[in-house]
């Protein structure tokens, strides 16, 4: 979609200030229902979008991107944007400067439309816990969009927006991404800079796009990706041109599905799994049963490592730096040696306020785990089993290319099903999560759908390829797009 | 399932004021958690050496200087601040 709209402007069929506008007309008509967007940012499209005129105008070369309309997470900064992470104690924070990804962005000549909803500070699977509304599924508004990116998932499931970003700690790329229909890709811990993205938890996040084809999410890795001295685990940069390794071939390619995610699938995602491997069968790939034994041990791991790693990135918003301030007069009766008072009870009624539900129970939960004789049993235990995910990984690509699997295990759920369940919304993570304990790239591209209620509710699959083979996973999974 | 004091001494080391009502919500929600990570128990991981960063990076250096920005966004950084006092953060009385 991309290259086509790319192609109409350089053959000025259509200008880029249209295109911006046609947008925002898009977003005026459907976002009062759909809420995908928590802040639009209209001046700095339209400037961005003349730009890109002037230059067609004058018969300068564009590249890809430049004056394509996209929708950013609000988790990601863009300087002189409201950026909220859809919670209330970030509700005034303007940021003050670009994240490393929309630096990049604004040198190739992206037209920003605004910044999307999402769960708050991106813990969620469903959008629902977002401090200012819910976002509905496209697909079907009786049901979530997924989470935590379901506001940058429904806005490109919308056509409210060409491509968007979202971030994914645990899947919140590629679960909203399955859940609306679109592709979602997560690359490889390292490949892009997080620098300007509200961190959760560091050793997990990425950045990545949501897009409608496959092509447009390699167009778009190719534009964020690279090393940068504000990310100091960036990995050294490939400087690929994504795109180029799309060649719709997979003849020979060796494809595993893993033994421990399929066995439990049901009904309807059971079929249309193995539909999909037949195709990719007779697209000449190969596909071998395999194991990956210590997957059991993913999600507890996964809670311990994540919450921890939020507890500490969180402890930032204290009501004195910047963000809002709650105080509500009543003693806490709390104290803590070597803590003025007065401060401690601002710290403890903003932090009250300010955050969710949900942010709080993950905090507490991190603390509990890094508190004084529980490292060892929780954090360090937790890296070590993770090491064993790894080497999981390790022995199955030496056998297989890539993995294979359903990116959920069911299909997008309605409304408050999963709400008052912690542990139940946290299994709705259950497949994509290795791949961010692994370290590995993964996409979710649709592979059929399921006919429930009379909507024909999306079915994604996940790719997850060896590190640093993001051009792998997109040419399989556009391979299969195509044909 | 953890006790009363045992959520108070957590949520004040997080910084996170409770009411009568989270405290027992927090019981209940964190034992059920973890509860569910005893699962780890099954494993022996005695010999194996924890995960630092996932693709093997090392540390990475830079050297140890410093850029003079000057007042180039300082306006836009204290603007987000809650309370301000010429040209500074305001902290609460610490006295």
């Amino acid at each position: 979609m991309i290259r086509e709209l790319h192609n109409k402007l350089i053959n000025r069929e259509i200008t880029a200030t249209q295109l911006a506008r046609d947008y925002f007309d898009a977003i005026e008509k459907k976002d009062s229902e759909i809420g995908a967007y928590l802040t639009l940012t209209k001046k700095l499209a339209m400037e961005q979008a003349e730009f890109v005129d002037e230059k067609i105008a004058k018969g300068q070369e564009i590249g890809l991107l430049e004056g394509i309309p996209c929708a950013i997470k609000d988790n990601i900064c863009i300087d002189g944007v409201r950026t909220t992470a859809a919670s209330e104690i970030l509700d005034n924070y303007i940021a003050p400067y670009d994240a490393t990804v929309i630096r990049k962005l604004k040198e190739q000549g992206v037209v920003f439309l605004g910044k999307t909803n999402m769960d708050q500070f991106a813990m969620g699977s469903s959008t629902e816990s977002s401090a200012y509304k819910k976002t509905k599924n496209p697909v079907d508004i009786e049901r979530v969009p997924g989470g935590s990116s379901g506001g940058s998932a429904a806005a490109v499931a919308g056509e409210m927006a060409v491509w968007s970003l979202g971030t994914d700690t645990g899947g919140s790329i590629r679960q909203p991404a399955s859940f609306c229909g679109t592709v979602g890709l997560k690359p490889t811990y390292g490949r892009v800079s997080r620098s300007g993205a509200i961190a959760m938890a560091s050793s997990l996040d990425q950045i990545g796009p949501i897009a409608n084809t496959v092509e447009d999410a390699a167009i778009v890795l190719s534009a964020i990706a690279g090393e940068d001295p504000l990310d100091a685990t960036s990995a050294k940069s490939s400087d690929k041109k994504y795109e180029d390794y799309l060649t719709g071939d997979v003849a020979g390619k060796v494809i595993g599905v893993p033994k421990e995610y399929v066995e439990s699938l049901e009904g309807e995602i059971k079929n249309v799994f193995e539909k999909s491997l037949e195709k990719f069968k007779a697209l000449g790939a190969t596909i071998e049963t395999i194991s990956l034994p210590h997957s059991e041990y993913a999600l507890a791991i996964y809670y311990i490592l994540m919450t921890s790693e939020v507890s500490s990135n969180l402890a930032k918003f204290d009501g004195i730096k910047f963000g809002m301030r709650f105080e509500d007069d009543v003693d806490s009766k709390t104290q803590e040696n070597g803590l003025p008072k007065k401060l401690l009870e601002t710290y403890l009624d903003t932090r009250k306020i300010g955050f969710g539900d949900e942010v709080k129970r993950r905090i507490m939960l991190g603390t509990y785990a890094l508190s004084a004789g529980y490292y060892d049993a929780y954090y360090l235990k937790a890296q070590k089993v993770r090491a064993l995910i790894r080497q999981d990984f390790e022995k199955a690509f030496e056998k297989v290319d890539f993995i294979f699997s359903p990116t959920t295990p069911e299909v997008a759920f309605k409304f408050g099903e999963k709400t008052q369940d912690p542990l139940k919304m946290y299994l709705s993570d259950i497949y994509t999560i290795t791949a961010n304990l692994a370290g590995v790239p993964a996409i979710s591209f649709p592979i059929g759908a399921v006919e429930t209620d009379g909507k024909n509710l999306s079915v994604g699959g996940q790719l997850m390829g060896k590190w640093f083979d993001e051009e792998g996973i997109l040419n399989m999974a556009h391979t299969f797009e195509i044909n | 399932m953890l006790s009363r004091e045992e959520i108070l001494h957590i949520a004040t080391l997080a910084r996170i004021g409770v009411s009568e009502e989270d405290v027992e919500k927090y019981q209940h929600d964190l034992s059920e958690i973890l509860d569910y990570f005893k699962k780890l128990d099954e494993l022996d991981v005695a010999e194996v050496e924890p995960i630092g960063h996932i693709t093997g990076m090392q540390n990475r250096f830079r050297s140890d200087a410093y850029e003079d920005f000057g007042s180039i966004g300082k306006e836009q950084i204290l603007k987000n601040a809650p309370e301000v006092k010429e040209g500074y953060i305001k902290v609460k009385s610490v006295l």
